[in-house]
């Protein structure tokens, strides 16, 4: 492989960008919650990062590009240890870029997808169960289904579709969004609702929050989705306009929803249509026009605005909407490839693919994308389910129903977020108190041993 | 004796009755956030298309410690100073005060004021 050092500079910084996604949604969950569970759900993105950040280089990034075994998974002990992984068999040696670049580079695909199924159990779940739920769930689903897709599988382009056409996931619509929203609906389910569900006020605590988690997301997913080129080139530019316009146009979609349902375009609403228009481009990215990209936008806008109001309907608790943003923005982006796929215009377009309807490909596309789609929700859903079944009967998910009405943070984690006048009480010296607050405010914080200098 | 004024107005007015008060002669007062309803309730708030109703609405309440011949006017200061003509101006209350210190000196009464 001869090193394209133009290509392999902008993949790592890439790949720093989509790492940065991760607390941007922490951020964004974080402010959806109540303030009494707001560390608690910064603490299962941070959580997913530590524990997939490992998995990635030991088992997951051979698992999901090691030789096929059976369409289904890669080789997990190929690259255990990223041992054998040569730059010569990198995933992008065609642009020049080294093996442990890419490896960096999907590794922070891995993590944010695990980490968005955190907002369907929100306020409920075990810190630790979370981490156990993440390691099993990179290893058994994400792995398998990214290597479907990406990694010459039965997703890909010889796959079960291999007598239609290639599916196209650009940057992961599939793999990412749809695969993290049917399996947030699926633990929601089996974890159980919020106690006072759809009755007591659960009002995001800070919205300022939400919107700086969007707007880290936003900056990330220019390379989430600029960077699925692999390079720096024309593709990229094309892909990074795409995530410009069609998120605009979802936002813009969204807030008009609002405005006519409910009287006012919120911040809220504003924050939400970003990230729906990101999710429904990811898969689309580089593989439609600059219009194709708008009506994406526009249309996954409208259709995950009208889809979060599902689970008051349907009695479930995605708290967050993973499943109103995630699942619905991902297949609209998913499915909307079939119409609006193109061969021009600086346009990605892997071999075997074919155009849209609306660019005179047929429907061919269009059905391989709903088979794909509908594919990656039955595996990903059952396999999320057999997982949160055990987990559930062994190690528990939920905390006590006391420890979720005072709040999970201080429950789980032995910290609240905000002072309260009078709200602690240093009782340690330095290193040995139990409690480690140290704010000074009024009343708020005194000192009943003599502070080390 | 002493009595104590306090003010429940509309924190936008904040500044205004400060500085009435002040020009009126009043040497301290102690301002908190409050929260609460009268006649015009509260108002709903839309998340993700669920609707919430927010029955108390943000206010500040001023208090202000003042000899007794003097809490007529300073409610008419306040008065003046806070109202708008809108519903949700806010109320004034007047009650006695049994005894003040000051905590520095330890003078009582209205030494203490």
């Amino acid at each position: 492989m001869e090193l394209d050092t133009g290509n392999t500079a902008w993949i790592i910084m890439a790949s720093s960008l989509v790492l940065l996604m991760t607390p941007g949604l922490a951020f964004f969950y974080g402010g959806m919650v109540r303030g009494k569970s707001v560390l608690n759900m910064m603490m299962m993105s941070f959580g997913a990062i530590g524990v997939v950040g490992l998995i990635w280089v030991l088992w997951g990034y051979s698992g999901t590009f090691g030789t096929d075994v059976g369409g289904f998974v890669g080789n997990p002990f190929e690259y255990f240890g990223l041992e054998g992984l040569t730059d010569e068999n990198s995933l992008m040696a065609a642009s020049g870029v080294p093996a442990l670049v890419a490896v960096g580079f999907q590794a922070t695909f891995a993590i944010i997808t695990v980490a968005l199924i955190s907002g369907a159990i929100a306020d409920r779940t075990k810190f630790g169960s979370w981490l156990v739920f993440v390691a099993l769930w990179v290893t058994v689903v994400y792995v398998p289904i990214a290597h479907m897709v990406w990694g010459g599988g039965l997703l890909g382009a010889d796959g079960i579709t291999s007598g239609l056409s290639t599916p196209i996931d650009f940057a992961g619509g599939t793999v990412v969004h749809i695969n993290a929203g049917i399996a947030g609906l699926v633990l929601a389910l089996v974890i159980g609702k919020r106690r006072g569900f759809g009755r007591e006020p659960m009002r995001p605590h800070n919205l300022p929050f939400v919107m700086l988690g969007a707007a880290l997301l936003w900056f990330g997913w220019f390379g989430f989705n600029a960077g699925s080129e692999f390079a720096a080139d024309d593709v990229a530019g094309r892909a990074w306009i795409n995530t410009l316009v069609a998120t605009c146009a979802a936002m813009l979609a969204w807030l008009v929803v609002e405005k006519f349902r409910d009287g006012h375009a919120t911040s809220l609403g504003a924050a939400s249509g970003v990230v729906a228009g990101l999710v429904a481009i990811t898969p689309a990215a580089a593989a439609v026009d600059t219009f194709g990209a708008i009506a994406i936008g526009a249309v996954a806008g409208v259709l995950c605005a009208l889809a979060v109001g599902l689970k008051y309907r349907l009695g479930y608790d995605d708290s967050l909407d993973v499943v109103g943003v995630h699942l619905v923005g991902g297949l609209t982006g998913t499915v909307l490839i079939g119409l609006f796929a193109t061969d021009g215009d600086n346009a990605w377009y892997p071999d075997g693919a074919m155009n849209g309807l609306f660019y005179g490909g047929g429907v061919t596309q269009l059905v391989t994308q709903v088979i794909v789609a509908v594919a990656a929700m039955v595996i990903s859903g059952a396999a999320t389910f057999v997982i949160g079944v055990i987990l559930r009967a062994t190690i528990g998910l939920r905390v006590s129903d006391e420890a979720e009405v005072n709040g999970v943070d201080l429950a789980v984690h032995g910290e609240t977020a905000y002072e309260t006048i009078g709200g602690a009480r240093r009782t340690g010296t330095d290193g040995t108190g139990r409690g480690d607050t140290a704010h000074d405010s009024l009343g708020g914080t005194r000192a009943t041993t003599e502070a080390k200098r | 004796m002493t009595k104590l004024v306090t003010g429940i107005i509309q924190p936008h007015r904040l500044d205004d009755v400060k500085a009435a008060l002040e020009a009126a002669g009043v040497r301290g007062m102690t301002v908190s956030e409050a929260s609460g309803y009268g006649r015009q309730r509260g108002h709903t708030e839309v998340y993700r298309g669920a609707e919430y109703t927010v029955d108390l609405v943000p206010k500040v309440r001023v208090e202000v410690l003042v000899e007794d011949e003097d809490a007529g006017l300073i409610t008419a200061v306040v008065i003046k100073a806070a109202q708008t003509g809108k519903i949700g101006d806010g109320k004034v209350w007047t009650v006695p005060v049994e005894d003040v210190a000051r905590v520095r000196t330890g003078e009582h009464g209205t030494d203490a004021l």
